[in-house]
């Protein structure tokens, strides 16, 4: 039985920290409500405005399939690649976890620049749709957040045991890695793929300065132009990052624990 | 296959040639998109439109105003990384100490994951929407408090207001990195810290913050590096008219005026070593403020 | 003169109530041990004696001073705690060191004392190590020289040996004992393990549901019990329930048999009672080689090897009886053997089943 009274100076924080996070939020959801004519309070015209810009949902569209993309992607090129490594190859943990690192020292701003040189000439359906050069961009931006999580997810597990349970029984290794190891760290790849649509959703850098129309460059559109409306969006923006948040957050919570065959570490 | 599971020194070695092909997409991707084109930007950065190399994009990148340029990003990186630190720090204690109802951290942990992704544009313009000229802050203050931080000297578009901006996902930032390592810091060396005599200021002093510090510096460098390499919550804010490094670069790729990839390429460079020199500073004091986990 | 006062205690944990209003007074100088099962109060206890919670009622009176109020760091007590409470980021001389510092003694005189303390608990060379380069056991002799150096009033120890290896704990607990004689400290410890607190302490107090059942010296616990749940507690106790039947010649009937008892005589005929006999006293014979008097009837269930002696298990009609037999013996008395066994006339204990538990008093009678 621990101390069971809050401390005096932890509320004062908590009240910092409420004040400063949803200040913010609040002003921008007022400004939002402002009427385009009288300049206050209170109207959903900006609102109405942006449901009814054919523009909004293009981009959103744009946005989220390119998330999809992305996930897809990075789910098809990391998961066999850090099972291999943690099965066979763990002395190559430690150089996948310095590559992991890597987006840090080259950040978007610097990544861009590289990429947009690279592949000038490279053909249009890869140069000149989002659906090319932004996803493959994006691959690498979710790299470390997908990676970290996945390398979680596996030494969660007891994979030796697993595998060879599997193996004994008759399994294929194509059974083995889809029906056994899969369904185990689905938690990790789940929250990977979360915390990548959060990261594409709200990507501008690359997008802005490659000229494609995605929703962030959308929104900073709006920003120049129309200040009820772009407060009004980023408040969506807000609410859609809390949901795959809220999602990744469930997933932690309801997934039992995957089984584990015998303590690990 | 079936009999390479366990990764045994004698059969590791002759099997590692097959197990190593099946890494071959990953390093080729990571090849084609990661280390090919930041080696290029490198290599670039020294040469000259046309072809031949030079130092010329180099030095002009250590003339004013770029000078300047990378001493106020460097600036406001320090200061958001600083205070992040301290506040995410006292902040996150605040939630995880003993006495702090469950509800108050969970609350707190999800919240930073959010605002830690909220960074870019729709994040520059809610900081408009509340303290820009016309913003509710702003109202509010000159309306109730009747101070005007306009008349001051202040702007949303400037230095401090960046600062501020920046402050929305740093602090969530360090909240989310800390925590674990407050997790560790147990109660039982407060408790016996008290028991000895020592007051609070004491305790930290002695025990609190030499234990973190190792966590501390970890969480400052990557502080740091977010900051350092923002553009889209700068470019939010003010367009090409603020004066940071990442904008500027941005500007240069953008075909405006004068167009110059080598250029963008020299500024491309500049960061990375201000970022490479930063992770090598941070080495040699992780392993000093370390020394008694040995 | 009592040294260190707790006066109706009391704490409450929401609808749980931790303590109920008990009753402590030791003297400068003494061993008391606080001892129960998980959950009794014991650590809720010495918490409040130590400031890091407060009562809801109650006081804590030191040299005639109530400290009830009184923050933490500034009650001048040593704590040694169950386990990590070494600081990591500092060397074993350096935690020793923690309190002398903070009071801002001069640097030599502290470092004689370090070195002193460290000396007294052992660990004289092992000064320079981190705590995670230290033992369980020596980790927990420098958290005692840590607690010592500052000379505290009271020495309060939170069942210091529970994360240890038994024969660590044996060694250890001996030398707190030895240490803590030597200095003349008053100490508190608390602990589950009741053969811990018997071997080392100069009173005994046995706690259970937030209240205090016995206080008393080791040997008194074991032998007096004042309580059901004492006698359970404390050692093993075959429990025989009977009725008295005669009172003046001390005779109780149980399952139909008459046993005569010491303890019984000055009973009231009728009154329902709980024989309590020691397994090391009851003596069991074979069936058909002994008769009668005072014997209860049953058969061998079970034999436990303990080193000299076994203890062997019989089931009787109602009841199932626990012997200490000689291991030399125990092959006489095998498993399915009808046995019968004898209980002592004297040497045992009763209690009243009509009575309540004791609740903040000892025993009109024990201390």
């Amino acid at each position: 039985m621990r101390r069971r009274w809050i401390a005096p100076s932890a509320v004062v924080w908590i009240i910092v920290a409420a004040a400063f996070f949803l200040i913010p939020l609040v002003a921008t959801l007022l400004f939002s409500l402002r009427s385009i004519q009288t300049n206050k309070c209170c109207s959903g015209d900006a609102y109405s405005l942006i449901i009814h810009d054919h523009q909004f949902w293009a981009t959103i569209r744009v946005s989220f399939v390119l998330s999809l993309e992305t996930i897809v992607i990075s789910l098809l090129l990391f998961v066999p690649t850090t099972y291999w490594v943690h099965l066979k190859l763990p002395r190559l943990r430690p150089v996948l976890g310095f590559m992991a690192l890597i987006p840090f020292v080259v950040p978007p701003i610097v990544l861009v620049v590289g990429l947009l040189n690279l592949y000038k000439g490279a053909p249009d359906w890869f140069y000149a749709k989002p659906y090319g050069f932004l996803a493959t961009a994006y691959v690498i931006l979710a790299f470390p957040y997908m990676y970290f999580s996945l390398d979680a997810g596996f030494r969660s597990i007891d994979l030796h045991t697993l595998t060879e349970a599997s193996q004994s029984l008759g399994a294929s290794w194509r059974t083995t890695l889809t029906r056994v190891i899969l369904p185990n760290i689905r938690a990790a790849a789940l929250g990977g793929s979360f915390l990548t649509l959060a990261i594409v959703m709200g990507e501008f850098t690359i997008a802005s300065l490659a000229n494609f129309k995605t929703f962030p460059t959308y929104i900073q559109i709006v920003n120049e132009s129309q200040p009820y409306q772009a407060a009004a969006l980023a408040l969506l923006s807000f609410l859609i990052v809390w949901a795959a948040m809220l999602a990744l957050l469930f997933i932690g919570r309801g997934r039992p624990r995957p089984a584990q065959v015998a303590a690990t570490r | 296959m079936g009999s390479a599971l366990r990764p045994d020194a004698r059969s590791g070695r002759r099997r590692v040639p097959l197990a190593w092909l099946a890494l071959l997409p990953f390093f080729a991707y990571a090849l084609g998109f990661l280390f090919i084109p930041a080696a290029d930007t490198v290599i670039g950065a020294f040469q000259k439109q046309g072809g031949g190399a030079t130092l010329d994009n180099v030095r002009k990148t250590l003339n004013q105003p770029y000078l300047d340029q990378y001493w106020l990003t460097i600036k406001i990186s320090l200061i958001t990384a600083g205070g992040g630190c301290v506040i995410g720090l006292c902040i996150a204690y605040a939630a995880i100490r003993e006495g702090t109802p469950r509800f108050i951290r969970t609350t707190l942990t999800t919240f930073s994951g959010v605002a830690a992704n909220f960074a870019g544009v729709p994040l520059a313009f809610a900081f408009i929407a509340t303290l820009g000229t016309i913003g509710i802050v702003t109202g509010f203050m000159r309306d109730h408090l009747g101070f005007d931080p306009y008349q001051h000297g202040f702007t949303i578009f400037g230095e401090t207001g960046v600062e501020i901006t920046y402050m929305y996902f740093q602090i969530p930032l360090m909240i989310l990195v800390i925590a674990p390592a407050i997790d560790g810091l147990r109660a039982e060396w407060r408790e016996a810290a008290s028991n000895l005599g020592a007051s609070a200021w004491q305790f930290w002093r002695h025990v609190g913050i030499p234990v973190l510090l190792p966590s501390i510096l970890g969480a400052f460098i990557l502080l740091f590096g977010n900051s350092f390499s923002a553009y889209a919550t700068a470019y939010g804010l003010a367009g090409n008219s603020v004066f940071l490094v990442p904008i500027t670069i941005g500007f240069y790729l953008s075909g405006n005026v004068l167009s110059d990839p080598h250029f963008a390429q020299a500024l491309a460079f500049g960061m990375f070593v201000v970022l490479a020199v930063m992770m090598l500073l941070y080495i040699p004091l992780q392993r000093r403020s370390a020394r008694w986990m040995r | 003169m009592a040294y260190l006062e707790l006066e109706e205690l009391r704490r409450a944990f929401g609808p749980v109530v931790a303590l109920d209003g008990i009753n402590i007074s030791m003297k400068k100088g003494e061993f008391l041990s606080l001892l129960g099962p998980s959950g009794c109060g014991k650590t809720t206890a010495l918490r409040l004696v130590a400031g890091f919670d407060r009562p809801d009622g109650g006081s804590i009176v030191i040299d005639g001073k109530d400290i009830t109020r009184v923050s933490p760091n500034h009650r001048d007590m040593g704590m040694v705690f169950q386990a990590y409470s070494l600081f990591p980021n500092l060397t074993a001389e350096q935690n020793v060191e923690f309190g002398l510092r903070i009071r801002k003694n001069k640097r030599a005189p502290r470092r004689k004392r370090v070195a002193e303390l460290l000396e007294l608990v052992g660990l004289g060379h092992a000064g320079k190590r981190y705590p995670h380069q230290l033992s369980g056991g020596m980790q927990q002799r420098v958290a005692l020289a840590r607690a010592l150096a500052i000379e505290p009033r009271v020495l309060l120890l939170d069942e210091p040996l529970s994360a240890l290896d038994a024969k660590v704990r044996v060694q250890l607990r001996e030398e707190i004992r030895r240490i803590q004689t030597q200095l003349g400290i008053t100490t508190l410890y608390v602990t589950h393990d009741q053969e811990e607190a018997l071997s080392v302490s100069d009173h005994v107090a046995v706690m259970w549901s937030g209240r205090i059942e016995q206080i008393g010296t080791p040997s008194e616990m074991y032998s007096a019990p004042a309580t059901p749940f004492v006698a359970e507690f404390i050692g093993t106790m075959n429990r025989i329930e009977a009725v008295v039947v005669d009172g003046d010649r001390g005779e109780v009937e149980h399952d139909g048999t008459r046993l005569t008892v010491d303890t019984a005589r000055g009973r009231r005929k009728g009154e329902r009672v709980l024989v309590l006999v020691r397994p090391e006293l009851l003596v069991l014979e074979p069936s058909e080689n002994a008769g009668g008097e005072n014997t209860l009837a049953g058969e061998v269930v079970t034999h436990t090897f303990l080193g000299s002696v076994t203890r062997v298990k019989i089931l009787g009609s109602e009841a199932e009886l626990t012997a200490d037999v000689p291991t030399a013996r125990v092959d006489s008395l095998p498993v399915g053997l009808k046995v019968n066994a004898l209980v002592p006339v004297a040497g045992t204990r009763l209690l009243s089943l009509s009575q309540e538990p004791a609740s903040d008093g000892p025993d009109p009678g024990d201390r």
